[in-house]
Order: C-alpha cells, then structure tokens, then sequence
C-alpha cells in the first residue's frame, strides 16, 4: 500500500508533440483516483507513465517513497487492468492469474491460496480451469481484476476497463470495483471518458484537457463548481448551460458568461427570464427540456409530471449561477 | 450461388474426376510398376495392374539396394532425408522465429535495415548460389555430413517474414500485460509467443519438412559417399545406370517410398496445418 505523487509530469512524442504537460498530483493512500477527460487528452498516457509501459519525459513519479521514472513496470509494485482484458489466451484462468506470482518466485502455496482467494472474492472459483476464450464478456473481465488482486500491489491501474461491456454490464461491475477498492484499501488510478463512471466510482476527480490538469476535486466540488467551461461543459449529462450575460440581463456583469446546471431553473410565473421550448425528451422519470433563452440554446431537467408550453417563465436562484471569464474560460470565484 | 441442377453437378464431377486423374495416374503407375518384375517392361507395354513382387521389390530396395550400381539400401536413404528434412525445417524455424521476434519487439540500430537484409535473400535460392556455397561448404570440410547438407538450406527469409506477421498481429497489451507481470523478454518469448505461434510453426514444420526433403540439386552436388546419398537424388543415379537396362521396377518401388513420409506428415499435421494457415483470431 503507498500512495503515488506525481511533480510536474510531462510526456513529449518524438516529434515534438506534447501529449503531457505539467500535472501535478498527490493520491492519498487507499484512494480512489479517476482521470477522466475526452479522448486524446493525456489520461491514458499519463497512466502509462505510472504503470512503466511509457517512458517520462519531464518530471518524477513516486510510489510509496521511491522514485520510479526509470524502473521497470515488474519493479514499481502496480497492476494494471487493461481495456481488452490481455489475458493470455493459451493459459487456464488459474495460470493467467498465477502468472505474474510464478514470475516473482512466489511460493507454489502461497500462489494457490492466493488464486483461490482472489477467484472467491470475484466469483470464479467455477472457471478456474477453463480458456479465456470459453469465457463471457464480464467474466474475462473478472479475470483481468483477479490478476490484479492476486499480485498484492501498492496500487491498482485501471485503463478504460469497461468500455468494452454492455451497459447493464457496465454498471455492475463499476459497483463491484468500487466495493473491491473500498475492502482492499488498495490506492486505485482509473482512466475513462465516461463521466458517469468517473462520477460514482472516484474520491477525487482530475479532469483533464489537451494534456493538462483542468480541476482536481470531489465529484461533488467539480460538478457543483466546475473551474473553468471545459468542466463544466464535460461533467454532467446534460452538462451545464453556459450563456453570455447578455442573454440573460441581471444574473451577473455583461462581458461574463454564466453558467447554471440543467436542473437549477424553476419554473416561476413571475420569472424575468424566458426560454422558448423546441423540444421535450422523455426520459421516464425526468423531462429533458431544450429550447433558447434570448436566442442562446439551453437544456433543463423537469420532473415528468411538469407541464410544458411553448414558453416557460423560469428563475434561478443565486446560489446556483457560477461565473467564468470568457476569455480564459477559468471560473471567477464568488 | 449453390444452385442444385443434376447437369451442373455431373459436369462438376467430371471436371473433379478428370483432375484427380490427371494427378493420380502417374503415381498409380509407379505403384503397379513397382509390383512387377524387372523384365515385364521389356516388351514396351506398360502394365496397368499390380503384379505379384510387392513384398519381394520392397524387401530387397530396404534391404540391400541395387548393390550393383553401388546404392546404399533404401533404408539408410530415407534416413538420410529424414535427418535432412528435419534439421532444416527445425532449423529454420528456430532461426526465423528467433530473428522475427528480435525485428518486432527490439529497438536497436539498422532494425529495418537488418530485416530488409533477409527479405533479399529470397532473391538468392539455392540454385543461384550454388557455386560459392558449394566453395564454402567444401573448404569447412562439411562435404559428405549431414551438417552440409542442412546448414547452408537453414536460414530461410519467408519464415522470418511470416513470423514477423504472426507477431505483428499479437495485441500490444498482450506484451504490456506480461511486462507487467514481470516476464523479462525470453521468458515472454517461450510462455506467451511460442504457445500462440503455436499452429503457425506447424504449418510452416509441414511445408519447410516438405522443402528439405524434396531437396534435389544440393545433396546431388555434396554427396560423393554413398552412405550419405539421400533418396530423392538417390533415385536419379539409380535410373542412370550405363551398359544395362535401368530396373525400372526396383526405382519406382524406391519413388514410392520416397512419396510417403512427406505424405505422412502432410495427413498426421493437417489438422494444425490448415489451423495454421487460416486462423486469425489471437
């Protein structure tokens, strides 16, 4: 178990291209990390650098206290979970998850008390002897975490691993990976675009862009206060509305844009501001509203009870508008 | 397309029978041949049934050969070809998949330079470097040895490049995982890449085993000991005889059992073979 630093980390292509640039990070031990970020923003590259598979171009990375830029992905104590599961299709589910042990000289006992462990912790005592091939989807999947488990590590990597399942899938495995986390009390670095995943599973959030860090914060603190557009405009489903200030008069100095989640608007017939609706969404127990405020477009969420003209007369209360400087596109606090 | 008419598939049929025929006559020809006795091809007719001195012809070509023309028996011959036929073909899959793993997974200067260097060599066969191979083989001393007569065939430039295929196709995250779990480079090579390359050495084992013993130019030209005469060139000095008739009965009875060992390995690999050569899932 050791937590992981990264100072000033930075990853420059042959080429010149900058896939990386200056990210800074201190996971706590037993924390659960998601970078998360739209594709091409640096996550997958930075977890790389952590796992040894790249090489660090600028910068150090630390696990527990040593030093690992320059070691050997076998040596930095990780196990990393991959998207396509990489398991090795010729060995049985025992041997792919005894492997890594078998390479470190762990003794014969020691590996099939823990492969037995691990196999009952993720429900695959069963499949033990059987191919990868002759297994499910979310069955491999297991098997890519077991492989992790059984290993020990001081910390878990997870790149993007469950984007190759489907969604009902997908939602219980996240569960079951937070559950696992939470037991283990092993730090966990989790790469995925997804938000919703991000969202549920993280203690804390970085959100990256075109390779830098754009907010590290709770899911709450980056949803409720996104630092800059990027955020707020990835986070959430749908994410939140930004509108110049000039569309909406009195909410906040002109020159500034002003941003409110979908779900902040109340419908209030003395409202100043009106939003023409274009189009109703259903979504079972919500309403998804679009339509444009003085020209701007703009998404609400409604109960599915709401009535819903041609216009509505809405307000929004205070302590749901955030402010960002539309030139930097950073928040401005207050 | 499958249609269903009586006409098309009669034709069919025909087209197939006539193909089979085409291949198979001659070969049937060398059987029934090898089942007469020496002086029934005297009269010109060529018989079309199988004789009565099958075990007789068979018995004496393993035995004791032709010990008039100086041929070992057919025995030593075959054995010959068979260490031939799988020095090179264990050879040559064992330099290849060595050197396609080198080309794929190592980053080191003239890479490509070093492969492309084993691509041209298939623009230089055997036959187009018979001469200086021939000087080099004699001066090592290595006329005469199985060690001349399989070392300058080994190394083999459409191995290399079909490994190096097979390789190109295993899932980057496959090695990233194995790194991961701590395989330095040989043991990823001999737990992970051997066991899924598995069916392409097969494949390859069959036509490269095919390739050696078939080998006809180069055991004639360094073979003078006729301990060391391998069948298939054997075959071509026992019909040359000067001053009597060739014993035709007693050269095909050895062409038939040169045909069956590749025969054997082609039915005894098929499965793994056809493996080979189509999948494509990893």
């Amino acid at each position: 178990m050791a937590g992981i630093s990264l100072d000033k980390v930075g990853k420059v292509y042959s080429g010149n291209t900058r896939a990386v640039a200056g990210v800074d990070l201190d996971v706590q031990d037993g924390e659960f990390i998601v970078l998360v970020g739209p594709s091409g923003c640096g996550k997958s590259t930075l977890l790389r650098m952590v796992a040894g598979l790249e090489t660090v171009s600028e910068g150090t990375i630390r696990i527990g206290d040593r030093i690992v830029n320059d070691m050997e992905p076998a040596d930095r104590d990780i196990a990393m979970v991959f998207q396509n599961y990489a398991l090795y299709p010729h060995m049985s589910v025992f041997d792919n998850l005894a492997y890594g042990l078998r390479n470190r000289g762990t003794p014969k006992a020691e590996i099939v008390r823990r492969v037995q462990e691990g196999a009952r912790m993720l429900g695959l005592e069963p499949y033990l002897q059987r191919r990868p091939r002759a297994l499910s989807g979310g069955q491999r999947q297991r098997v890519a975490m077991g492989r992790a488990i059984v290993r020990e590590p001081a910390a878990f990597l997870f790149d993007e691993p469950l984007s190759n399942l489907d969604a009902k899938l997908r939602a219980s495995m996240r569960l079951e990976i937070r559950l696992l986390q939470r037991r283990l009390g092993t730090t966990a670095l989790y790469v995925t675009h997804d938000q919703v995943e991000a969202m549920t599973l993280a203690d804390r959030l970085v959100v990256l862009n075109g390779g830098r860090v754009e907010q590290i914060g709770t899911p709450l603190q980056v949803y409720r206060n996104p630092a800059s557009t990027f955020v707020a405009g990835f986070m959430g489903a749908p994410p939140m509305n930004l509108l110049p200030a000039a569309a909406l008069p009195g909410l906040g100095p002109a020159a500034t844009i002003i941003g409110f989640r979908p779900e902040d608007a109340v419908i209030d017939p003395a409202g100043e501001i009106t939003l023409d609706v274009l189009a109703v969404e259903e979504l079972g127990a919500q309403r998804l509203i679009h339509g444009r405020i003085n020209g701007e477009p703009a998404t609400l969420v409604f109960p599915a009870e709401t009535e819903i003209g041609e216009s509505l007369r809405l307000s929004i209360p205070a302590s749901a508008l955030r402010r960002f400087d539309p030139a930097t596109g950073r928040a401005i606090p207050g | 397309m499958v249609e269903n008419r009586p006409f098309l598939n009669l034709l069919a049929h025909l087209v197939l029978m006539l193909g089979v025929a085409i291949v198979a006559l001659p070969l049937w020809i060398a059987f029934v041949a090898s089942t007469h006795g020496g002086n029934d091809f005297m009269s010109g007719l060529v018989p079309l049934w199988p004789g009565d001195r099958l075990v007789e012809n068979y018995g004496q070509m393993l035995s004791s050969g032709v010990s008039t023309s100086g041929m070992p028996p057919v025995s030593r011959m075959l054995l010959n070809s068979l260490v031939m036929a799988l020095a090179i073909a264990i050879g040559k899959i064992s330099i290849s998949i060595l050197s396609a793993f080198a080309v794929v997974y190592f980053r080191f200067p003239f890479r490509m330079l070093a492969f492309w260097t084993i691509f041209v060599t298939l623009m230089l066969p055997v036959e187009v470097r018979i001469v200086p191979t021939y000087k080099v083989v004699a001066d090592l001393g290595m006329l005469n040895s199985y060690a001349g007569l399989s070392i300058p065939l080994i190394a083999s430039a459409t191995a290399t490049f079909l490994f190096r295929q097979v390789f190109l196709t295993m899932p980057d995250e496959l090695t990233e995982a194995a790194r991961i779990d701590g395989a330095g480079p040989m043991k990823f090579f001999r737990d992970i890449l051997l066991p899924l390359s598995r069916t392409n050495i097969a494949a390859l084992f069959v036509i490269m085993f095919i390739y050696g013993w078939n080998q006809y130019l180069w055991p004639l030209l360094i073979t003078t000991d006729s301990s060391m005469y391998t069948i298939v060139a054997g075959i071509k000095r026992m019909a040359d005889v000067s001053d009597a008739q060739p014993q035709w009965h007693l050269v095909m009875a050895t062409a038939i059992m040169a045909a069956l060992p590749p025969l054997l390995v082609v039915v005894g690999m098929q499965r793994l073979f056809i493996r080979g050569l189509v999948e494509t899932e990893k």
